[in-house]
């Protein structure tokens, strides 16, 4: 990695990771300025970068992360009392997801992956609407043009190469683009998971990214659990450390630290943008709960584990510096509770509500265009359907 | 009329969509400054530049999965995938992502991706050089499958390919990219609508369906039926998905009989929906049952013996003689 593509002082915070990675096991070093006691500390890259967040932004993030905890809670018992086939939940990501979502612009495209409830959130996905793959009445939900935030993507890591080709996309308009052009630049976010980080796919995403210098940011979350297979089983070294192999930036930054995750995800969005190619983020999180409402994670890990990790929560370590800077009182963190109950209820609502499709809907968008098969396979139906009613008219 | 091969067909074709659309471009291993492993993109790259004609890593889901984000941005990709057999690594982005995500927007994303493979074997070549794969995605709904097999379809068939709003696997007959063949470059004729089958030649005792590789011994084979008195008709279906089975069926209650001739394994192939489907269409009208020529379920055999593997003339004239027998 050159240092050319790195701010002043990254190189050191990398060559400690770096150095840690001959040592597995050994602490490994990220990018940290929120610590878990909710003090602010510094960084000679970053710092200013986060100086960028004012109070009021940072009020934001802490009640972005407070309505999506919120939703994560009311979407895993709708989940339980059947109304959802299946829930992913996020607890215990809210700063990775809410700190990373808000350093995008409107311009930049996000390609999630199917746990990214926060940044669809921050990117004013309806939250109705994203429960409708959930609920089993959609394979998507929204129309990822609007917010420029694509749909979920289940097959674990084929999104990151969309993301790598819809970059390179980016780096052909602003070719074509009349030079008088005031439309401002793009990058992508393409988010995964440290399970994810296995897959062929990565790989193939970054060796692209690199040889055409896309403007990407790679997001890991490093949750620790891929369902129930820890990250020590998916690498050896840092997950950030990868993007050295590819011959772009990688940067370990505290995933449970709102301020670090945004003021990292800015730089890496503006070294993108800016033309100066993909940068590989890795932010340190925990899953708190399970995979998915299918599994059980006191099957696969020690219960001293997450309590250990419950003392890094995002959430509190925000809401004490709040508190201890005098930012928000206590009439804010009780507008943030009923908001949050507002939104349970909202979803609860919407979830009953949520239209059942017709299987007509289906036949008409296999294809963009005409095609025999499904208009020959859509007048079966039609007729087998009808001859119910017929039957039905004659009972009648 | 200009005659050219189809390799050259082909090469013209992309040559003019990339004129046209200037969103369009070819992306694959070696298609910029080789030319393609078969020269079928050759020159391209001088006149439209390494931004329209991409040079990729050597890496098929990356391919794929790159064109896919592509067409997302609003480009028209075209891949090149180097041969049949090495199309597997890029299978998942094909069948899980490329195919579906139009039907998962609810219609609202378009991914116009085009995939040229090389397909079937009979060039004497090592393993994973000479499979014909495209049953496995014939039956994944969301992509659509053609084969040319000739010049002036081939010139054709990629324009329109480049220009449908869904997924197009493009399956290029290697072993016949030098059959000359003339090519209408004016006018599409009957070649406008690229799922149509085509009648190549007529016939009252017998039809025979193929297509890409198989056309020409299909052909082969109705013009020594002649020397037997038989009059056989010849269906080149151009279009796997959709399949035109309107012209089959219509061809096969003239005639009754129906032989179907593909490269790929007869088990679980492209025949066997053309037969199952024919016996529900015009069950009354068969005189015989409908008969497969297709290769056998097995890996592809080595080139020394792939003679015996594949459909050739004599497989296909004894298929006919029992068809004729009943």
């Amino acid at each position: 990695m050159g240092s050319t593509q790195l701010p002043p002082g990254t190189e050191e915070t990398l060559a400690a990771t770096t150095a840690a990675a001959a040592a597995p096991g050994e602490p490994v070093e990220m990018v940290q300025l929120l610590g878990p006691d909710g003090t602010l500390g510094s960084d000679p890259v970053f710092s200013d970068y986060a100086k960028r967040i004012d109070p009021e932004k940072l009020r934001v993030f802490y009640t972005d992360m407070a309505r999506i905890r919120r939703f994560d809670q009311e979407a895993t018992a709708l989940q339980r009392q059947g109304e959802l086939a299946l829930w992913v939940p996020l607890t215990g990501q809210e700063a990775a997801q809410i700190g990373s979502a808000h350093a995008s612009q409107s311009q930049d495209y996000i390609f999630p992956t199917y746990r990214e409830h926060g940044v669809a959130l921050v990117r004013n996905v309806d939250l109705a609407e994203l429960l409708k793959q959930f609920r089993g009445v959609s394979n998507g939900g929204w129309d990822p043009r609007e917010n420029n935030f694509h749909l979920y993507t289940l097959v674990l890591a084929a999104q990151t190469l969309h993301a790598v080709g819809y970059a390179m996309g980016i780096q052909r308009d602003q070719k074509l683009a009349a030079a008088d052009s005031t439309d401002p630049k793009a990058a992508v976010i393409a988010y995964f998971g440290d399970g994810a980080s296995s897959e062929g796919d990565v790989h193939e995403s970054m060796v692209f990214a690199a040889s055409y210098n896309a403007p990407v940011v790679f997001f890991c979350q490093n949750n620790h659990w891929a369902i129930s297979v820890p990250t020590e089983v998916q690498t050896k070294v840092p997950l950030a450390n990868r993007a050295k192999g590819y011959g772009f930036p990688g940067i370990r930054v505290d995933g449970n630290d709102a301020i670090a995750v945004h003021a990292v995800t800015e730089w890496a969005l503006e070294h993108a943008r800016e033309g100066r190619g993909p940068v590989l983020i890795e932010a340190y999180t925990y899953r708190v709960g399970a995979h998915t409402t299918a599994d059980d994670p006191t099957k696969y890990r020690e219960s001293a584990e997450e309590a250990a990790w419950r003392e890094k929560d995002p959430l509190d370590r925000l809401e004490k510096y709040l508190r201890t800077e005098g930012l928000a009182d206590e009439a804010f963190f009780d507008q943030v509770k009923a908001d949050g109950d507002e939104l349970a209820k909202y979803v609860r609502s919407t979830t009953h509500g949520l239209e059942v499709p017709d299987i007509r809907d289906a036949f008409a968008s296999v294809y963009a265009e005409q095609h025999p098969l499904i208009a020959e396979e859509l007048a079966w139906f039609e007729e087998y359907s009808a001859g119910f009613e017929s039957d039905q008219e004659a009972a009648n | 009329m200009a005659t050219m091969t189809i390799a050259k067909a082909i090469n013209e074709g992309l040559r003019a969509s990339l004129t046209n659309n200037p969103k369009s471009l070819l992306m694959g291993e070696d298609i910029g400054h080789l030319g393609g492993v078969y020269r079928v993109t050759d020159g391209l790259i001088k006149e439209f530049g390494d931004d329209r004609v991409v040079d990729t890593p050597l890496a098929e889901s990356g391919i794929v999965g790159t064109a896919i984000g592509l067409a997302l941005r609003g480009y028209s990709p075209v891949c090149e995938i180097q041969f049949d057999g090495f199309v597997y690594p890029a299978f998942n982005q094909i069948t899980t992502q490329l195919a579906k995500i139009h039907a998962r927007s609810l219609g609202k994303l378009t991914v116009p991706v085009v995939i040229r493979i090389p397909y079937g074997g009979g060039i004497g070549s090592i393993e994973h050089h000479s499979e014909s794969p495209e049953a496995l995605f014939a039956h994944t709904a969301g992509l659509r499958i053609i084969s040319p097999s000739n010049a002036h379809d081939a010139y054709w068939m990629i324009q329109k390919a480049i220009e449908c709003q869904d997924p197009v696997i493009f399956f290029e007959p290697k072993r016949r990219y030098w059959l000359k063949g003339e090519v209408d470059v004016d006018n599409a004729g009957l070649s406008e609508d690229p799922f149509k089958a085509h009648v190549v030649r007529e016939g009252t005792d017998a039809t025979i369906v193929a297509y890409g590789p198989l056309v020409p011994v299909a052909l082969a084979a109705a013009n020594a039926a002649t020397e037997d008195g038989r009059s056989i008709e010849v269906i080149d279906l151009r279009s796997i998905s959709p399949l035109d089975f309107d012209t089959v069926e219509a061809s096969v209650k003239k005639t009754g009989r129906l032989i179907v001739a593909h490269e790929a394994p007869t088990f679980g192939g492209i025949g066997g929906e053309i037969a199952a489907r024919i016996s529900e269409r015009a069950f009354l009208h068969l005189e015989a049952p409908v008969i497969r020529v297709g290769g056998f379920h097995m890996p592809y055999p080595v080139a020394k013996v792939e003679e015996d593997y594949l459909p050739d003339i004599d497989k296909i004239l004894e298929a006919l003689d029992r068809s004729l027998s009943y």
